[in-house]
């Protein structure tokens, strides 16, 4: 009997009211479409989610509203319905699409859906038990809720920034990752916040910040500073403690990690190298000393990676028991035999922008397996079905609505 | 009494270090009750992790133990031994939840696997995070945190995008990427968990760091794979007018999503006479001119104070971040009203101020049940209080280093 039943995916039934736009809130309700929701877009041409538009970390600007490979990206899976929130009968019909939601998701400024009509009291007073969710660069309360940010913020205020790139240089700014980090939070948290509503019937709002999503990432050295005073600063690909723990150069300007734990392993890598003379010296005759001396020991190390290629070095020190991983690059991605026996990309056909190659979802369930269903949607692509299928107005009705203007 | 999302859960954790833990301490400050297995007398590998108390190292000591595994009950257990294993599997019929972290071939040999443990339990979510996942040819392949980070490419994509800063591809900070694995991790727990509540059935969730990572830049791995890389090389973040710029005493980073930004942006800097400047006009002539634009921005705002551009840009409505150290995250009175920093009261660590979590729910709020388990804390909690073994069998166990 189960069969059928367990075969369904984790959040059919499951719908939401998507009011994100740009990276960080998409992403969230895609991980939450990929795992069977019913996500539906409000969006609308007069104020176009800007990833419909252009990348600011990718520098594409695109030639039409429906012909954006990065939109395609982030929104696989969902629905589209134009809606022009500026006019009072779009917030009707966006109050009666929640009316029959689950999940509200937003990451609008602070403020903007309470100066719609479509705060938190208000939905909550028209659907109860809705979950809504806001995400926002700082979080909606504070002196600084009201500022704004795109990825790269988010990793400059979160801490980030400071502690990644080499000391001699300037900090890195984590740019796109840092948004699909926030949204990869929100969508855990409606999940926990799904379950209980399951369980105790009661709906409720999260205020999620999309700077603290990166902060909490830096716990350790937070702590550290918290309980020594010690403000840590960017030490590359370097360890506090393990040593060799770097990258390193391979042929065609490919690089391999390798990082040396244990004194087993270190034996092990020396063997693989073909014990050279400099691996028996004093100066790295121990793990501290090995740390110590890591310039002239990762220079070293350099001297002989590069005369492979990466996939290479890993194969033969993986082999002898080290820990050496070739650093992935661009086209490999779809080429890795690994990543190609897990099947981790999929193909999406977009009727503008063609036959893509995407990221599949990042988990694997045995018996509910989430997945891509379909590229991401026109502008307004789902208008028709979502007015008359899900709320049931009728055709005239929503031409009537059309000739307003209601639905761009 | 504190109304929590997850009561009435309970998770096994058997895992070490930064991605199980994590993933299972995600759940525990939610309400679920989490048992945390370690091994006896040498404890979770983060317990010999930095930062320690006072730079002192101990298994109660350090702060990121702490940090990775609030709200938990820990215990000692060799599921090696024969009643090890018994109790491993005693538990696992008790627990919703196994969380582990183990390579695939040491669970399997132990007859630990998915297809064993459901067979006790068919109810059983079991979450698997390992470096490459369950299956493939790098199944077995060993990986510390930057080889994963490395492996999943990452690391590479933003040294196409700021390749003057990351000439060598570089990490995230600290074990930024086996924290997105946790966090991977437990979001796929939850949406099993939810599932279950309507099939009845558990399930195996195979979760492998190097996809975890993946994931995190789809929108330049999608670019990669469509576009290629030559494409895609593009020096954007160089041309970008503002990014990354230096100031009084650190850094900023200006991005501008709009007209709108960029005039709050000249706002700032008084409205320059060469902001008129016909080649500057339209967003074309400002990209293509970026360069000339940042010098005049960088020779402006070089006498201000990372604070002082931040508060200033952002009330003229131009999103600018200042990028903080630790010490500024500590002082931030953002983060301050938001509660961000919770205490915790630890017996050996005294009491530490810990990150809580970034989201605030209105109905069932982020808590710190407890904080982390002293190792094997909870033995007798557990042993004693739920499976009914007596004192005498506590020490019997101890002595076989069972627990």
């Amino acid at each position: 009997m189960s069969e059928s039943k367990s075969k369904r995916l984790p959040l059919e039934g499951v719908r939401i009211a998507d009011f994100t736009w740009a990276w960080a809130g998409p992403y969230a309700t895609e991980l939450l479409a990929f795992l069977g929701a019913e996500v539906i877009k409000i969006e609308s041409g007069k104020r176009p989610d800007h990833a419909r538009i252009r990348s600011l970390t990718l520098g594409l600007s695109t030639k039409s509203l429906d012909s954006s490979p990065v939109f395609n990206d982030l929104n696989l899976n969902k629905m589209s319905l134009a809606l022009d929130l500026t006019k009072p009968k779009a917030i009707d019909i966006a109050k009666k699409l929640v009316a029959v939601s689950d999940v509200v998701a937003e990451n609008y400024r602070p403020g903007v859906m309470d100066k719609l009509g479509l705060g938190y009291d208000v939905l909550k007073s028209i659907k109860p038990d809705i979950v809504m969710l806001s995400s926002s660069a700082l979080g909606s309360k504070g002196p600084e809720s009201g500022y704004a940010g795109f990825a790269p913020t988010f990793a400059a205020l979160g801490g980030a920034a400071h502690l990644t790139g080499y000391p001699d240089k300037r900090p890195v700014p984590l740019m796109g990752s840092s948004d699909l980090r926030s949204a990869s939070t929100s969508a855990f948290a409606i999940l926990v916040a799904l379950y209980h509503r399951a369980c105790s019937g009661e709906g409720q709002y999260i205020d999620l910040s999309s700077t603290e999503t990166i902060a909490i990432n830096i716990s350790d050295s937070i702590i550290d500073y918290m309980m020594n005073g010690r403000v840590a600063v960017r030490k590359g690909n370097r360890d506090e403690s393990m040593a060799p723990h770097n990258v390193y150069p391979c042929k065609n300007d490919r690089w391999v990690s390798i990082v040396i734990a244990t004194e087993e392993e270190w034996k092990s890598f020396c063997e693989a190298l073909g014990n050279p003379a400099w691996a028996a010296e004093e100066r790295f005759s121990d793990a501290h000393r090995r740390w110590l001396n890591q310039d002239e020991i990762d220079r070293l190390i350099g001297e002989w990676t590069i005369k492979y290629t990466h996939y290479e070095a890993m194969e033969l020190l993986q082999k002898a028991g080290v820990a050496a991983v070739a650093a992935l690059q661009g086209v490999e991605m779809y080429s890795d035999p690994h990543l190609k026996e897990r099947d981790v990309s999929v193909q999406v056909v977009h009727p503008n922008v063609g036959k893509r190659v995407a990221l599949g979802p990042p988990w694997k369930f045995s018996k509910t397996p989430a997945r891509v269903k379909h590229c991401g949607p026109l502008l307004g692509e789902h208008t028709d079905y979502v007015l008359g299928d899900v709320l049931g107005m009728s055709k005239s009705e929503i031409k009537a609505l059309r000739e307003s203007g209601v639905l761009t | 009494m504190t109304n929590t999302a997850l009561v009435g859960l309970k998770v096994l954790e058997f895992a070490q270090f930064v991605s199980g833990p994590y993933c299972a301490k995600l759940l525990a400050d939610m309400g679920a009750e989490v048992i945390k297995i370690e091994p006896p007398l040498i404890g979770d590998s983060a317990r010999k992790r930095e930062p320690f108390l006072d730079d002192v190292p101990g298994l109660e000591r350090s702060g990121f133990f702490l940090f990775l595994n609030t709200s938990k009950l820990g215990i000692t257990l060799d599921p090696d031994t024969a009643t090890g294993r018994d109790i491993f599997l005693r538990l696992v019929a008790y627990c919703d939840v196994l969380i582990e972290d183990n390579p695939p071939l040491f669970m399997k040999e132990r007859g630990l696997d998915y297809e064993n443990l459901s067979k006790i339990n068919p109810r059983l979510v079991m979450t698997s995070i390992t470096p490459f996942g369950q299956s493939g040819p790098y199944r077995d392949y060993k990986a510390y945190h930057l080889n994963s980070y490395h492996g999943s490419g990452v690391a590479r994509v933003l040294s196409s995008i700021l390749p003057k800063e990351t000439p060598v591809p570089v990490k995230g900070p600290g074990f930024l990427g086996d924290m997105d694995a946790g966090l991977c991790a437990a979001t796929a727990t939850m949406a099993a968990l939810y599932s279950r509540l309507f099939s009845g059935d558990g399930q195996h969730i195979d979760i492998s760091k190097q996809e975890a990572l993946m994931a995190l830049e789809r929108v330049e791995m999608g670019m990669y794979g469509n576009e290629g890389e030559t494409k895609f090389s593009t020096v954007f973040m160089q041309q970008m007018v503002g990014g990354l710029q230096r100031c009084k005493d650190g850094y900023v980073l200006i991005t501008l999503g709009g007209d709108h930004h960029w005039e709050g942006l000249l706002k700032l800097l008084g409205d320059p006479e060469w902001s008129r400047e016909e080649r500057f006009q339209g967003e074309l002539g400002k990209y293509k001119y970026a360069e000339d634009i940042n010098g005049y921005i960088a020779d402006w705002i070089k006498d201000y104070t990372k604070e002082e551009l931040y508060h200033r840009c952002q009330k003229l409505n131009c999103p600018i971040g200042m990028v903080t150290t630790v010490a500024d995250l500590a002082a931030s009175r953002q983060l301050e009203s938001r509660e961000f920093f919770g205490e915790i009261e630890h017996p050996v660590m005294g009491q530490v101020r810990c990150p809580t979590s970034p989201y605030r729910f209105s109905e069932t709020p982020h808590r710190f049940q407890r904080p982390a388990p002293m190792l094997g804390e909870h033995n007798e909690e557990i042993f004693v209080g739920r499976f009914g073994y007596s004192r005498e069998d506590m020490m019997r166990l101890r002595g076989a280093g069972v627990i």
